[in-house]
């Protein structure tokens, strides 16, 4: 479940970027470095457990790179899926808020309605540090 | 080292170091070699004088600094920017958060229309280019304070793009060498502010209050064409001053709704420019310039000491006035920027293009807008100027002032006196009054009405120059009582019975005898006025 959800924002991404440096070099065949990973990992805190989720990224890139046969010189880029719609301008009244008790509740820990977190970021460890997923 | 002292001038874009010998007052006689060299390559605009160079310098090293700004500026709106929760300095933590602003799954953002607008005002005043079509972006990066993991943005394309803002900077010890510099607005983009984290250093933790996430800010952002700390202060209080007279935001850095981030680098003109650090914690106007300027020296001093500058984020430290790096920033950060699904793109029309039997709440309309702009900071300044026949430099201080130009009006409305005099005795009296104990004008003692009296007195010769100084003092530290109760207590008036004030001189020069011919004519003299 979770890796068709990292595949469809991955694509979005991936096909954001088509247009800067790109991390996949074409030339190659589609390889995805461990180097990359550990990047993506860091960034998006997305765990690739597995050699298996690394190749089904690879095979992910491969198909939304097909879109490169099409030759769009002249197309305006799509902005997105709802770029023809109306953006709704809502009036500037106070409608929300005021809901702190129920929202705390989600909350592991609350000090005196604060939420409460970690001090800092708490980095990814780093590639070696990890367990090293299991090669299939 | 101890007794030199190291001195930096801003001289338009160029920063030289200059030496001058903190126990010797007469340290000005090393200047000569290098003053004549400046006024060989030097413009025409007065420039800060320079003092001396150090001999042991090898050649000399010029070095120019590059300033660049990213203000974020709190919009001034009742709710926020894509909820509708409200916007509020201080309320008890996390009472002020929708659903939306928790980042709870299933709800999407609304665009609050008075941002749009906001933005659109400050565009125009800023004289930029407003973009019919701008789009909505995600920034994504990791914090507490942002429970979303990302920002919603302008990055593509934002909402203005190509404006300038002129500001004033002082180029000389005299208040009336101030030269006008433009700085040129890269671009103007909405964006959301994240929540606030209290830091709990002791027990390891940190508060987070969601209160502000989500609150439209306006990041405006500033071309480095500044060369140091003055010309960044002024730029930012010009921009204070604009948003404050639009009303687009009440831009009060102490409350945080005007943050100031600073890019900084430094080179040797002709050359590339150099690395950039950047410093962000800037929450005062004072504070601003001193970083700024701490900065440009600390990289001047790493690189002519064979170190390198690195691409990193700094902090300022108030109490230490340094800089240092700030902790959690590791490398560059990706922030994976993409479009934000959930919101097409913003559409805005002017009165050429506005569509037919649009239902006026949805659509804006630049043309609308830019007949409605209040009137500028600038433009005031003009008017005051003209009306009241005063020097550029003092509309420059009445405005400066909170409340101060206010305050003036306020006097010219219920005086004769003329405006020459009022000008003067506001912005050197009253404020030099205010200046010493430390006060705003909104803490004065002396009300308008008071010193428009005052100076009503003054103007119909009732009271003299220095009796009018001492009731000023006088209503300073009393409550309560008007100039004239003052005058008349005090026995301040001037003697207005010509006969009185004859008997006066004869009672005067027959006490003296000895007094010559001259001494009696003056007494006479004196008398007649």
């Amino acid at each position: 479940m979770w890796a068709r959800a990292v595949k469809l924002g991955l694509r979005s991404w991936v096909g954001w970027r088509r247009g800067f440096t790109s991390k996949v070099d074409p030339q190659r065949s589609g390889r995805v470095t461990a180097e990359v990973i550990e990047h993506m990992e860091r960034l998006a805190l997305v765990d690739f457990g597995s050699q298996e989720a690394v190749a089904r990224l690879e095979k992910a890139i491969a198909f939304a790179d097909r879109l490169r046969a099409v030759d769009t010189d002249g197309v305006e880029p799509m902005e997105s899926v709802l770029e023809d719609r109306c953006l709704y301008l809502r009036s500037d009244n106070v409608v929300e808020g005021n809901c702190a008790e129920e929202l705390l509740q989600n909350a592991h820990r609350v000090v005196e309605e604060y939420f409460v977190a970690p001090p800092g970021n708490i980095s990814l460890p780093k590639q070696d540090e990890q367990e090293p997923f299991s090669h299939i | 080292m101890a007794a030199l002292m190291l001195r930096w001038s801003c001289l338009g874009k160029r920063w030289v170091l200059a030496c001058i010998d903190g126990g010797s007052r007469h340290g000005r006689g090393a200047a000569i070699g290098l003053t004549s060299r400046r006024k060989r390559g030097q413009s025409s605009v007065a420039q800060q004088p320079l003092i001396a160079v150090q001999k042991s310098r090898k050649g000399e090293h010029e070095w120019a600094a590059v300033v660049g700004l990213e203000i974020h500026a709190q919009i001034s709106s009742n709710s926020k920017l894509f909820s509708g929760s409200q916007v509020h300095f201080a309320a008890p933590p996390n009472s002020l958060v929708s659903f939306f602003d928790a980042s709870l799954p299933g709800t999407l953002p609304v665009l609050n229309r008075r941002c749009v607008e906001a933005a659109v005002m400050t565009g125009l005043a800023l004289n930029c280019r407003i973009n019919k079509k701008s789009l909505f972006d995600r920034k994504h990066y990791f914090y507490a304070d942002l429970p979303a993991g990302y920002q919603i943005t302008q990055q593509r394309l934002p909402i203005a793009v190509n404006g300038s803002l002129a500001y004033s900077v002082s180029v000389g010890k005299k208040p009336s060498q101030v030269s006008t510099r433009t700085v040129r607005i890269k671009q103007i983009q909405l964006e959301q502010d994240s929540g606030k984290s209290l830091h709990d250093e002791p027990r390891s933790q940190t508060l987070i209050d969601l209160n502000r996430a989500g609150v439209g800010l306006l990041e405006v952002v500033l071309e480095p064409d500044m060369s140091c700390g003055e010309e960044a202060a002024s730029a930012v209080r010009e921009l204070q001053l604009i948003l404050q007279a639009l009303g687009t935001s009440q831009a009060n850095m102490a409350e945080g709704q005007l943050r100031v981030d600073a890019n900084i680098s430094v080179h040797h003109p002709g050359e590339p420019l150099g690395v950039r650090t950047e410093v962000k914690n800037l929450n005062s106007a004072r504070f601003l310039a001193k970083a700024i300027d701490f900065e440009i020296k600390r990289q001047i001093h790493e690189l002519e000491n064979g170190r390198k500058i690195l691409n990193e984020t700094r902090s300022f430290d108030d109490k230490l006035g340094c800089t240092m790096p700030m902790r959690d920033k590791e490398g560059k950060q990706d922030y994976r920027f993409m479009p934000e699904p959930n919101l097409p793109p913003l559409l805005l029309y002017d009165t050429a293009s506005l569509p037919p039997g649009a239902d006026p709440q949805q659509v804006i309309n630049i043309d609308w807008i830019r007949e409605r702009l209040p009137e500028l900071p600038g433009k005031t300044r003009e008017k005051l100027i003209q009306q009241y026949g005063m020097l550029p430099e003092h509309s420059f201080t009445l405005l400066n002032e909170v409340g101060l130009l206010e305050f003036f009006q306020n006097v010219i409305k219920e005086t004769r006196a003329e405006p020459k005099k009022v000008t003067s005795w506001v912005l050197n009296i009253f404020l030099g009054f205010l200046k010493q104990q430390n006060l705003a004008v909104n803490e004065s003692p002396v009300t308008p009405s008071a010193l428009a009296e005052l100076l009503n007195l003054l103007d119909r010769k009732a009271i003299s120059s220095s009796a009018a100084r001492q009731v000023f003092e006088e209503l300073w530290q009393s409550k309560g009582k008007t100039p004239s109760q003052i005058v008349s207590e005090k026995k301040l008036e001037l003697m207005q019975d010509q006969e009185a004030l004859e008997r006066v001189c004869h009672t005067v020069m027959e006490g003296h005898p000895q007094v010559g011919v001259e001494g009696r004519r003056k007494a006479m003299h004196f008398s007649a006025c």
